[in-house]
C-alpha cells in the first residue's frame, strides 16, 4: 500500500536540500505545481518521505494535507525507498492471459517478497506493474532497465540470480 | 545536401527497444564506416512498425525488404550482402505464416494488406525525432492551410463533414466537441490532448507519440485556432519515457521552427504547449479526472454538467481530444472530408487503430477502416491463434469493454455494432483468448483493477467494485451459489447506474458480457466445482495418468513440497491435499501423464 507510513529512518543530505529549493523556486508561480514539483523532488530523493512532504509544502505555501493526499493517491509516488533492483513484473492484460501471474508468483517465491515491497535486505523491490505497453513481448518483467519478454516460470530463477 | 542510395530504417518502438533495437542501429552505423558506405546508407530511427511480434524490425529501401527478428549479429551479414552487394538476405526476410512464402515487401504482407494506415501514417516511415522528415511528408501544411486560408468556423465545418468521432473510446463527434468549445466566450481557453493511456494492454497513443509526435502537437494548434485558445497541454502517462522524450524534442523543434509560439506563420495566431506528466492513476483518462490532475491536485472526477467545453480546465472552456483523434486531423484536412468519410460504417467513419494482443499469432498494431469483421482481424491480419488451439473470445475496450464470444465474430467493428453486443469500442486494446482462458477469471481479472483504481470519490463504484470482487472470488474459489450470480447482475445495473464518472458505469461491462455469453463457465464454477479451462486454481487437481506414468521419478524429484510418491517404473500418485498447485510437476514429465482436472 502507497499510504503506509516507512520505517526507514530519512537519510536526506543538505545537497538534496538544496536541489528541492531549486525544483521548488522554478515551479512556484506555475498554476497546478504541486504534480510537477512532487515528480522532480522523487527524482531527487528516489521516494516521498513525511520529512520531504513537508518541505515541499511549506516551500509551495500549500497544507501539508494536500501534498500528502496527492502523493498517496497517484501510484507513481513512492512512500517507502525502493531497491538498488525494482522489478517489476508486467500485468497488463495481454501479459495476464499469457501467464503472467504465475510469472509473479515464481519471482515472489524466489525473492521472498510481495508485490509492492522490498527485500529483507533492501537489495530487491517488486511490483506488479500495470501494462508498460510492450505486449509484442507478453509476459513481460522489468529489472531496472533490462526487459526480459516472453517468460516462462522456470526462467525466472536463472534471470534474477544475474542480480543477487 | 546529400542523398543516400539506401535508406534503413530500424524500428524504435517500444517493444523493438526492448529487444535492443538500439544496440542493432549502432552496428549498422559501424559496420557501414567499416566498408566506407556511410555517406551512401543512412541509418534512420523510426517508430513503430506494428508487427511487434517479429520485433526486432528493418526494412532497407528502396527494395523495402522487411527483414524480422534481426539480432546484432545480423547486421555485418545485412550490409555486406545488401547494401554493399545488392544480393537481398533471403534468411532473414518475413515468412508468411500460412503459406511459409518469403515475402519481400512490408505492404505485401498478410498482416498489412487489409489495413489502411491514416492515424499511423508516419509510424515507421519518418524519423520522429526529425521535424524536416515530417515536413517532407507534408507536414504542418494544413496548419499553415488554416491560418493563413480558412476561418476558425470553416476548420470546424471540415472535421465536422468528415464524420471523425473521438477515439479514447466514448466515440462523441469530434466536430461538435470543437463548436461547443468556440461558441463559449474567451479570451482564455485551453486544448488538451489525453496521452493518459491506461488501458492494460493498449499501446496505439504511445506508438503515435512516439512515431509521429509532430502530426499531435500540428492538430492541437489547429484545434487552438478553431477554438480560439492560445494553450495547449498534453497529459501524457510517466510509464512512456521514449513517447515523453521524443514529444518533448518535437515541441522544442516546432518553436525553433516558428511552428508554436507567438504569431505563427507570421498571423495573429498563437499557441503553446506544455507537457504534463501522469502519475499513474487510470481514472486520469477520464476527461474532468484529467483536468483536475493537471491543476495539480488529486485526480478525482467532477459531476458533468458543466461540460468541459463550457467550464473545464482552470475553469475555463476547454476541449479534450484523444491522441489518435488528433493523428487523424491533418490528414482530414490534407485530403478532404469527403475522403475520410468514404472509409467505414454509415456512423463510424474512417479508420481505427487497434493493438492486438494476447492469444494471437501477429501480435501488434493494426490500423483498419471501421466495419472490418472481428473474423478478418483475427484470421486474415493476426494469422490467428497459435498453437493450433480455438479462438475463444475476443476483449475490447479494456476494463470498461466487454468479451466478444467466438460465436459473434463476423461482428463488423464500429461504436454501434460493439455497444449493441454488449462491449465497446474502447480505446483499441483487443486481446485475443483462446480456450485456456477461464471467462469468470478474465472478468475477475478486470475488477481487480477496477477496485483499485476507483478514485474513491462516489460510493456506488469504490464499495460496489469491491463486492463485485468479493463474489467473483468466491465463485472461483467454488464457494459461489446460484443466488450469488443473480446478485452479481443486479449489482452491476446499479453501478452502471449510479456511478459518477465512466470509470464506474463501464466497470460491470466485463462481468456482464461474461455472463452473458459465457454463463455456462459461470455455473461450472458454482454447480460443478469446475474450471472448464482449467485456470482456477482453487477448483483444480493435478492427476497422473497411471497409463502413460513410466515410472522416472522426474515429478516426485521436482515436486517442491513432496506430495509425489511412488515407486520406480511404477505408476506415481499425487496426494491432492498435499499438492499446491505450482505445476512444476508438468513442466517436468516427458510423458504427458500429468493432468489439470
Amino acid at each position: 500500500m502507497p499510504n503506509t507510513k516507512t520505517v526507514v529512518p530519512f537519510r536526506g543530505t543538505k545537497e538534496q536540500e538544496a536541489k528541492l529549493h531549486e525544483v521548488i523556486a522554478k515551479h512556484k508561480n506555475q498554476p497546478g505545481a504541486t504534480m510537477p514539483v512532487l515528480q522532480e523532488v522523487q527524482a531527487i530523493y528516489g521516494y516521498l518521505p513525511e520529512e520531504v512532504q513537508i518541505m515541499v509544502a511549506e516551500g509551495l505555501g500549500i497544507p501539508l494535507t494536500e501534498v500528502y493526499g496527492i502523493a498517496s493517491f497517484y501510484s507513481q509516488f513512492a512512500l517507502n525507498p525502493k531497491g538498488e533492483y525494482q522489478v517489476s513484473v508486467c500485468m497488463g492484460t495481454a501479459c495476464y492471459v499469457k501467464g503472467a501471474g504465475a510469472v509473479l508468483d515464481r519471482v515472489c517465491e524466489v525473492l521472498d517478497c510481495q508485490p509492492g515491497s522490498i527485500t529483507k535486505d533492501g537489495r530487491f523491490s517488486l511490483e506488479a506493474t500495470r501494462c508498460i505497453g510492450a505486449c509484442g513481448l507478453a509476459p513481460v518483467m522489468t529489472i531496472n532497465d533490462d526487459v526480459y519478454g516472453r517468460l516462462k516460470p522456470e526462467d525466472v530463477d536463472d534471470i534474477l540470480k544475474k542480480y543477487m | 545536401m546529400n542523398f543516400a542510395r539506401s535508406h534503413i530504417l530500424v524500428c524504435g518502438g517500444t517493444g523493438c527497444t526492448s529487444s535492443q533495437s538500439p544496440k542493432i542501429m549502432e552496428e549498422f552505423e559501424v559496420q557501414l564506416a567499416k566498408r566506407g558506405l556511410s555517406d551512401e546508407a543512412k541509418v534512420i530511427l523510426t517508430g513503430c512498425f506494428g508487427l511487434c511480434a517479429l520485433g526486432p524490425i528493418v526494412v532497407v529501401y528502396p527494395e523495402g525488404a522487411f527483414y524480422s527478428n534481426v539480432k546484432v549479429s545480423d547486421v555485418a551479414e545485412i550490409v555486406e550482402e545488401h547494401i554493399l552487394k545488392g544480393r537481398i538476405v533471403e534468411r532473414l526476410l518475413y515468412h508468411e505464416k500460412k503459406s511459409n512464402e518469403i515475402v519481400h515487401s512490408l505492404n505485401d504482407t498478410e498482416f498489412y494488406k487489409k489495413q489502411k494506415r491514416i492515424a499511423l501514417r508516419n509510424c515507421g516511415v519518418i524519423n520522429p525525432e526529425n521535424i524536416d522528415e515530417y515536413i517532407a511528408f507534408d507536414g504542418y501544411q494544413a496548419l499553415a492551410t488554416c491560418l493563413t486560408e480558412r476561418t476558425p468556423q470553416e476548420v470546424i465545418d471540415i472535421i465536422s463533414a468528415s464524420g471523425l468521432r473521438g477515439r479514447g473510446g466514448a466515440g462523441f463527434p469530434t466536430g461538435t466537441k470543437w463548436s461547443f468549445a468556440a461558441r463559449e466566450k474567451g479570451p482564455v481557453k485551453y486544448v488538451c490532448c489525453n496521452a493518459d493511456e491506461g488501458d492494460p494492454g493498449a499501446f496505439m497513443d504511445r506508438s503515435v507519440l512516439e512515431g509521429d509526435p509532430h502530426s499531435v502537437i500540428e492538430a492541437m494548434a489547429i484545434a487552438g485556432y478553431a477554438i480560439g485558445a492560445s494553450q495547449g497541454y498534453i497529459y501524457v502517462r510517466a510509464e512512456y519515457p521514449i513517447a515523453v522524450k521524443r514529444l518533448q524534442i518535437a515541441i522544442d523543434q516546432a518553436k525553433e521552427y516558428g511552428f508554436l509560439g507567438e504569431h505563427i506563420f507570421d498571423t495573429d495566431f498563437s499557441f503553446d504547449l506544455e507537457i504534463r506528466l501522469g502519475a499513474g492513476a487510470f481514472v486520469c483518462g477520464e476527461e474532468t479526472a484529467l483536468m483536475t490532475s493537471i491543476e495539480g491536485h488529486r485526480g478525482e472526477p467532477r459531476p458533468r454538467p458543466p461540460y468541459p467545453a463550457v467550464k473545464g480546465l482552470f475553469g475555463k472552456p476547454t476541449i479534450l481530444n484523444n491522441v489518435e483523434t488528433l493523428a487523424n486531423i491533418p490528414w482530414i484536412l490534407q485530403n478532404g472530408p469527403e475522403k475520410f468519410a468514404e472509409m467505414g460504417t454509415e456512423k463510424s467513419k474512417g479508420t481505427k487503430v487497434f493493438a492486438l494482443g494476447g492469444k494471437i499469432t501477429n501480435t501488434g498494431l493494426v490500423e483498419i477502416p471501421m466495419g472490418t469483421t472481428l473474423r478478418e482481424i483475427v484470421e486474415d491480419i493476426g494469422g490467428g491463434v497459435p498453437n493450433g488451439k480455438k479462438f475463444k473470445a475476443a476483449q475490447t475496450g479494456g476494463p470498461s469493454g466487454g468479451c466478444i464470444p467466438a460465436s459473434l465474430i463476423d461482428t463488423p467493428i464500429d461504436y454501434e455494432s460493439l455497444a449493441q453486443i454488449g462491449s465497446m469500442m474502447g480505446s483499441g486494446g483487443l486481446i485475443i483468448m483462446d480456450e485456456d482462458n477461464c471467462m469468470v477469471d478474465i472478468a475477475r481479472f478486470f475488477l481487480d483493477f477496477t477496485v483499485d483504481e476507483s478514485c474513491g470519490k462516489c460510493a456506488p463504484c469504490r464499495i460496489g467494485t469491491r463486492r463485485l470482487r468479493e463474489i467473483l472470488d468466491k465463485i472461483v474459489s467454488g464457494k459461489g451459489t446460484m443466488e450469488d450470480l443473480d446478485l452479481l447482475e443486479e449489482l452491476c445495473y446499479h453501478l452502471k447506474s449510479n456511478s459518477l464518472c465512466a470509470l464506474g458505469q463501464t466497470a460491470p461491462n466485463p462481468v456482464l458480457s461474461t455472463l452473458r455469453y459465457f454463463r455456462d463457465e459461470y455455473e461450472a464454477h458454482v454447480k460443478e466445482h469446475r474450471c472448464p479451462a482449467g485456470v482456477c486454481k482453487a477448483l483444480l487437481h493435478y492427476v497422473i495418468d497411471p497409463e502413460k506414468c513410466k515410472g522416472c521419478t522426474a515429478c516426485s524429484r521436482v515436486c517442491p513440497v513432496d506430495a509425489i510418491s511412488g515407486e520406480v517404473k511404477k505408476a506415481h500418485v499425487i496426494d491432492t491435499d498435499k499438492c499446491i498447485k505450482c505445476g512444476a510437476c508438468i513442466e517436468k514429465c516427458r510423458f504427458d501423464a500429468i493432468k489439470k482436472q
